[in-house]
Formats: structure tokens, sequence, C-alpha cells
């Protein structure tokens, strides 16, 4: 949409006319900047399509071949851009498909807004035909839900919406609206929200705080930041990276807070978690004081919490306030946005390098490097590795794209060893582990940021749960670049059951259909690698292409990820093999 | 014997001592009973909200009661739970991140006033014939609401011990219905709840 019409509709919907609720809908979405949004019709949510059809100049309607894949094509567009992703869809179940996607979004803060059709206001509670109680469902998985019974209540709900989504801890809302309001005319006019009494996005820095985790700071000889995605989501990757080069502090990442800052900084000693690096893993339990920063200490980055930087002064620097003390007791929490927080910390700071520590780092990332890193980037080895495919994506796209990983140990690998340049390039589902996610992901990510570089990397599990997307791609020519890395097996899984259940490989044993002729069946280029010496050039020709390119790699069956924390043990206990 | 029963004593007294410590430093993880105070606007979903936020830790909700708040629009939800500490904290916490919950506290029976009531239905004629009964509804400051030819109610409010005494001398004679209300209180400390809205007015 041009910036005139934007602001024709801006004037439109600042006096009060006569319109249906499903009109308003649109202008409502138009009015909080939706250019793009995924979902698929049905009975229930049909009067709103109808007004999708007569705005389709000014909004873009993606359908998506599932509701599953309308959520995630929703979240991929807010991981990547920043901004709300909006899913539609009818009710019953419509509205359930999109269930997983809001819990994924809620658990990795993503903001969404969902728009569900609903059985008219006289037939609910009567089981009616694609009745379900969406919001009665949605509760536990969305930051807020509502549902709108009356046309005269959607601008204020919709505009609730968009800021409970996108404001303080960002998170998925769902507004589930009656056929009959969607029918129904009103008077409209619309204004944002800009706040809501009874809810404090953004609590208020605690300067005391500040300066007393600045002291700790000041006086340790061993800190370690952990940062996780509350640096991308408070826009904070300069006061970071300010803040890290001025103390001279080593900084890790969680798998969300991946890109805040280039893989290639100095300071950058990277991922913390079940299957992060060694160093940082190592040394949490060797540093005196651990900045944590907008990370939420999840259970895969802290292992055993008994066991977890005991020997540490914590400091917290959180958005939330639940998250505080929540699984790991702090020493210093403050309060606020990541951005703030950091740029008030900044002046405090005294100016330090702490050479012989960052070397502890360095020889230990060694080891890594012999024992794990150097075979699976420079594998001697006849079957091909997921780490070497990446090593030549990193090398074909200069660390420019953005990567969208699914699940599982692919996506161990592409976070591990993508090269970001670029924040909010690393786009994944971390805390849900939803299989399915990167390829309607990455899809969302293109169109919001069509300029960039896409490339998902998926299982052929995984890859399986939403290949029907293919279809979305190849009728909005979404020039994304898929690369599955087939190992025959659902092979995070098989990992487990290699190490953990005596390799006895219950069902997770893959016989796959020949992925290239599916590509090709949906008309997107494809290829299929099996040799070491065709992989360069098949990454080249991909990354060449102008639309989208699918490709197939046959790695090594059997792979371990490694280093690897098994479930339940000490961070320090991390294994090499 | 005295003596033994000197040299008892403080030993008991260094028990409690011991004890009262170990308390003391674990008092974070003793299981206790909290009353949880949640100031909300009006909304159909949010029970829903706060009941989940109890149902995922598999908390059991010893009562719950709604009702108006000294604020207009404002709700008041009492929630009584036995956790510990720590628990309430996080508990409380994950409430207030709710969109809707304007604020949430936790006391322990000590920082508040709290009762609960209770009614009773009995059969008329035992008024009658049973005449200790009356002598029970004086002693136990319960009041009747009703009295017709069938049946008489019988309300109560008070500590739970006081019902549940009431209950047991009424038994005796035959209960038609019995029910409690949950928990209400107020607490001893403020709660500035006001403030809170009218500075989010004037910003
Ligand atoms: C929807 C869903 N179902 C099940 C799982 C459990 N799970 C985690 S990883 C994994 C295997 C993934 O296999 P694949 O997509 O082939 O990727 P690989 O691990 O082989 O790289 C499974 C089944 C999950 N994360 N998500």
């Amino acid at each position: 949409m041009n910036i005139e019409t934007k602001n024709k509709t801006k004037e439109a919907t600042q006096q009060t006319i006569k319109i249906t609720g499903s009109e308003a809908i649109i202008r409502c979405l138009i009015a909080e900047g939706v250019d793009i949004l995924y979902g698929y019709p049905g009975g229930a949510i049909m009067p709103v399509y109808d007004e999708l059809y007569k705005f389709r100049d000014q909004i873009h309607h993606v359908l998506t071949r599932h509701e599953q894949g309308a959520t995630h094509a929703a979240q991929g567009y807010a991981r990547i851009s920043g901004r709300v992703g909006v899913a539609m869809a009818t009710s019953g179940p419509g509205a359930t498909n999109l269930i997983t996607g809001i819990a994924d979004a809620q658990i990795d803060s993503t903001p969404l807004v969902c728009i569900t059709g609903q059985v008219s206001s006289h037939l609910l509670g009567s089981d009616a035909f694609q009745e379900t109680d969406i919001v009665g469902i949605s509760t536990p998985v969305t930051k807020w839900n509502h549902q709108v019974t009356k046309a005269s209540e959607i601008p204020e709900v919709i505009a609730k919406a968009f800021y409970i989504a996108k404001s303080g801890r960002p998170g998925p809302v769902l507004i589930d609206i009656t056929k009959d309001a969607q029918f129904e005319e009103f008077d409209f006019s619309y204004k944002k929200c800009t706040g809501i009494r009874s809810y404090n996005p953004i609590p208020n820095i605690d300067i005391k705080l500040v300066e007393a985790a600045a002291e700790l700071i000041n006086n340790a000889k061993k800190p370690m930041i952990v940062w996780g995605q509350g640096i991308i989501l408070g826009k904070a990757e300069d006061e970071l990276k300010a803040v890290i080069e001025k103390a001279g502090i080593p900084a890790a990442w969680t798998i969300l807070g991946a890109s805040a800052l280039p893989t290639s900084h100095p300071l950058n000693i990277g991922m913390v978690g079940m299957h992060g690096n060694y160093a940082p893993n190592k040394l949490t339990n060797e540093c005196d004081v651990l900045i944590a920063i907008g990370m939420r200490f999840d259970d895969r980055v802290t292992g055993n919490l008994n066991t977890y930087a005991k020997q540490a002064k914590i400091i917290h620097f959180e958005i939330d306030p639940a998250e505080v003390d929540k699984n790991v007791k702090t020493d210093v929490a403050v309060l606020g946005d990541s951005k703030e927080s950091l740029a008030a910390l900044l002046p405090l700071l005294e100016t330090k390098s702490h050479t012989a520590w960052l070397q502890e780092f360095k020889a230990l990332y060694d080891i890594e490097f012999e024992k794990v890193i150097k075979d699976d980037l420079h594998p001697t080895k006849e079957g091909l590795t997921m780490g070497e495919v990446l090593n030549q994506i990193n090398i074909e796209t200069k660390g420019n794209a953005a990567i969208v990983s699914d699940v599982g140990q692919h996506q161990m690998i592409a976070c591990r060893y993508s090269n970001f340049n670029i924040t909010k390039s690393n786009i994944t589902s971390g805390g849900l582990g939803t299989m399915g996610f990167a390829l309607p992901a990455a899809i969302g990510a293109k169109m919001a940021a069509p300029q960039r570089e896409v490339v998902a990397i998926i299982g052929d599990g995984g890859y399986q749960m939403t290949i029907q997307e293919l279809g979305t791609i190849f009728q909005q020519k979404v020039p994304v670049k898929i690369v599955v890395l087939n190992n025959e097996f659902l092979g995070m899984v098989r990992q487990w059951q290699q190490l953990f259940f005596d390799k006895r490989y219950a069902s997770t044993e893959m016989t796959n259909p020949d992925f290239v002729t599916i590509a090709k069946g949906y008309y997107i280029e494809a290829k299929r690698v099996k040799k070491r010496e065709e992989l360069a050039d098949a990454v080249k020709e991909m990354i060449a292409c102008k639309e989208a390119y699918f490709l197939e790699v046959c790695v090594e069956k059997e792979d371990n990820v490694f280093p690897m924390i098994p479930s339940g043990a000490s961070v320090s206990d991390i294994r090499l093999s | 014997m005295h003596l033994q029963n000197r040299v008892w004593q403080s030993q008991s007294y260094l028990f409690c001592n011991i004890f009262s410590l170990l308390s003391f430093i674990k008092m974070d993880e003793q299981i206790k009973t909290f009353t949880i105070s949640v100031y909300t606007e009006n909304n159909i979903g949010l029970l829903n909200r706060i009941s989940a936020i109890f149902q995922r830790r598999h908390i059991n909700i010893e009562s719950l009661t709604t009702s108006q708040s000294e604020i207009e629009s404002v709700n008041r939800f009492v929630i009584v739970v036995n956790i510990t500490e720590a628990q309430a904290k996080k508990i409380v916490k994950q409430i207030e991140k709710q969109v809707e919950a304007i604020r949430a506290y936790y006391h322990t029976d000590e920082e508040t006033i709290y009762t609960e009531s209770c009614m009773f239905k009995i059969k008329s004629v035992l008024l009658f014939e049973e005449p200790q009964i009356q002598n029970i509804i004086k002693d136990s400051n319960s009041q009747i609401v009703t009295v017709n030819k069938e049946f008489f109610v019988l309300e109560k409010s008070g500590r739970r011990h006081e019902i549940e005494s009431l209950r047991r001398d009424l038994n005796v004679f035959g209960i038609m219905q019995f029910v409690r209300s949950g928990r209400i209180s107020v607490t001893k400390s403020e709660m500035k709840i006001t403030e809170m809205l009218k500075a989010f007015n004037n910003q």
C-alpha cells in the first residue's frame, strides 16, 4: 500500500461512518498498519472475507493451506519485522487449528493478533454447527482473549488487542467475533489504544538497583552475560553491544537471543543450553557474576537448577516481573525495558577487559572445535553432515540470511553454526519446540522482509507436518529457500533413543516420499544432493535463484548433535561425545 | 521431681528454639494457609484465567469468592490456598501478569480479618420437640433467617471451627441442608488500589 492511500484510510477512520462489523474489522486492521494477514475462510468468518475482497488493494490476505500454517506465517512475519502478525480463521476446526501456533507465540513472546469467526450470538452454548469455545480453549495460551458479540465493541477490542499483543512482553491475543456482530451495522470510528489501567506493560526502572548491578559488575573478576530474546524484542542490540564492549564481558545467548549480536563479535562466546557451546555452559559454573538479560532461565538453558551457577551472584534484567526469581534466585533484579535498563547501566560501568577470563572461553572453544566443530563443518567421513550444509549456506549468504529452522537436530545445528550479521535473523520455535514451524514461518518472514534472503532449514520429519504450505509458496510466489536435511529419521528422538534407550528406535525411522518430485509438483524448482562434491554448487544455485527453491540434502542417518547436557544434568556436565 | 521437670522444660525450650530457627530458615517452603486477594476489572474470562494458574500448578483452591470491591466497577477475588510462601509469591506474580488483574496480594491468616458464613435448613418440629436446639442457637450466636411450618433456616458467620462445632451439634438432630461459603477477608494493611487507579487516570 502506498502512503497516500494509507493516509486516506486514516482520515476515513477518524470520522464516524455507518458500516458493518466485518468492514470495521478490516478498517481497524488497516488503521493498525496491517498490510498482510494469513488465514483460511469458512462459514463463520465469511462476512469478513467478503470485506477482505473489497479491500484487497489495501490489505493482502494470504491463503495458507492449514490454519496452523497461518499462525506460524504470522509468527515469522512478526519475528523478522518486530511488527504484529495477524492470522484469521473460521469457528470450530478453523479456530482449534490455530492453537499450536498461538501456544508457540505465547511461550516465545511473539506478538500475534488472531481473529476467529464464531457462530451467531443466539446460538452460543447450543452446540451449533462448528461452534467451539475457542475463548475457553485459548485462555491458557493467550496473553489476552475476548469474545465480541456486538459490532459496536469491535474497534475498541481490536485496538486493545494490538496494544496488548505488542506492548511490554509481547504475546498472542485472540479475538472471537460472532457472525451476527460481523453483519451488524454501527457508527464506526477508530482510536488506537494507548493504555489499560489494569495493565502495566513496562515496569519503571529502579535506578538504585541499576547502581547495585553496576557495582557487582564493576567488582567482578569473571563476569558473564547471558542474553535472550528480550534484547531483540526491546530493540536493545546497540545497548547490549555497548555494555559488553565497555565492560569487556564475554556474552552468550539463548536460542531465541541468537543474532542480536553478530556471530563474529569477539565477545560473543556462543549459545548456552542443552546443545549450546561448551565454553559458556561450562563456565556458567565458574563465573562470579552472571548477568541475565531478557531471558527466563528455561530448563533447556539451566539444566539442573540445583547445580546452576551456584557460585555466582545473579543479576537479572527483565521486563516481566513473573520471571524474576521464578527458576533462579537473583541477587539483583532490575525490572524494566531492556533498552532503557542497559542505557542506564552503561554510564555506571567501568571500562575493563577481562583478558585472562576470556582466554578460558577460548581454551574451551578450542577443545570443542577439535572434538566436535571440526568434524561437523569439515567432515572427512563419507556421509554428509548437517553442519557442512550450514557452513556452505554461510559462505553463500555471507551471513546475511535470516535462518528459519524447524525443530530437531537440524535446528540445533542451524542455531549453532549459522553466521548472523543482522539481528532478528534466527527464527525458530524455542519454547514450544513445534515441528512444522519452519516452512510457514519462512513464508511470513520472507513476505515481511522481501529484501532479505530467507533460508528455511527443516528436518524430513517436521517438513511433512506442514508440507502443504508449498501450495502457499507457489500461489503467492514467495521466493523462500527451503533446505531439507534428510536423515530418514526423527533424528533428535533417535539420538535420545540411542543414548538413553539402548538404541530401541521405536517409531523414529521414516520412509520418505520423493521430496523433489513433491516440490516440483508445486512447480517449485528442486534439487537433491547426495554427495559432498555436489553440495557447494547446489547451495550456490539455490541462493542465486530469484524464486522459491527446494534443496534436499541426504545427510548421514545416525549422526548425533554434540555438545549435549543430558536432561537433569548440570551445565558443567556437558558432554562432547 | 521438681528438678527433673525443669530439665525437661529447658530441653523442650531448646527444641522449640531449634525448630523455630529451622522454620525461620525454611519459612519459604512451609505449607501454610494463604489468602490471595485480587483486584480485577469485571471480565467474564478472568475467573478462568485465574483458576487456570492454580490448576496448572496442581494447587487445590480451598475456597474462592468474588464480589464487588470498595471501588466502583472493580471486582475482588478472595482465594484461599494451602501452599508455601515461595509458591504464593510466584502465583501472585502470575495473576498480576493477567491484563485485567489490577493487583494481587497474598496474606497469612494473622495479616487478615476473615470470616465464613453458613446456613442450616432444619425441620421446624425439632424446634419444639428438642428444646436443646434453642440453646444451641443462642450459644452459637447464630440467627434464624426464616421459619415456616416445615423448616427453619439458621445462619451463622464466624471462623471455620465455630461453624464446624455448630454443625456437629445440630447434626445430632438431623440437618436437611447445610452450606458454607468461602472465606471473605479484609487485610489489616492498606491496599492502595484507589491511589493506583487515580495515578493511571492522571497519566
Ligand atoms: C509437533 C511435535 N511433535 C513431536 C515433537 C518431538 N520431537 C522433537 S524433535 C523430533 C524429531 C524431528 O525430526 P526431524 O524433523 O526429521 O528433524 P531431525 O531431528 O532429524 O533433524 C520430534 C519428533 C515435536 N517437537 N513437535
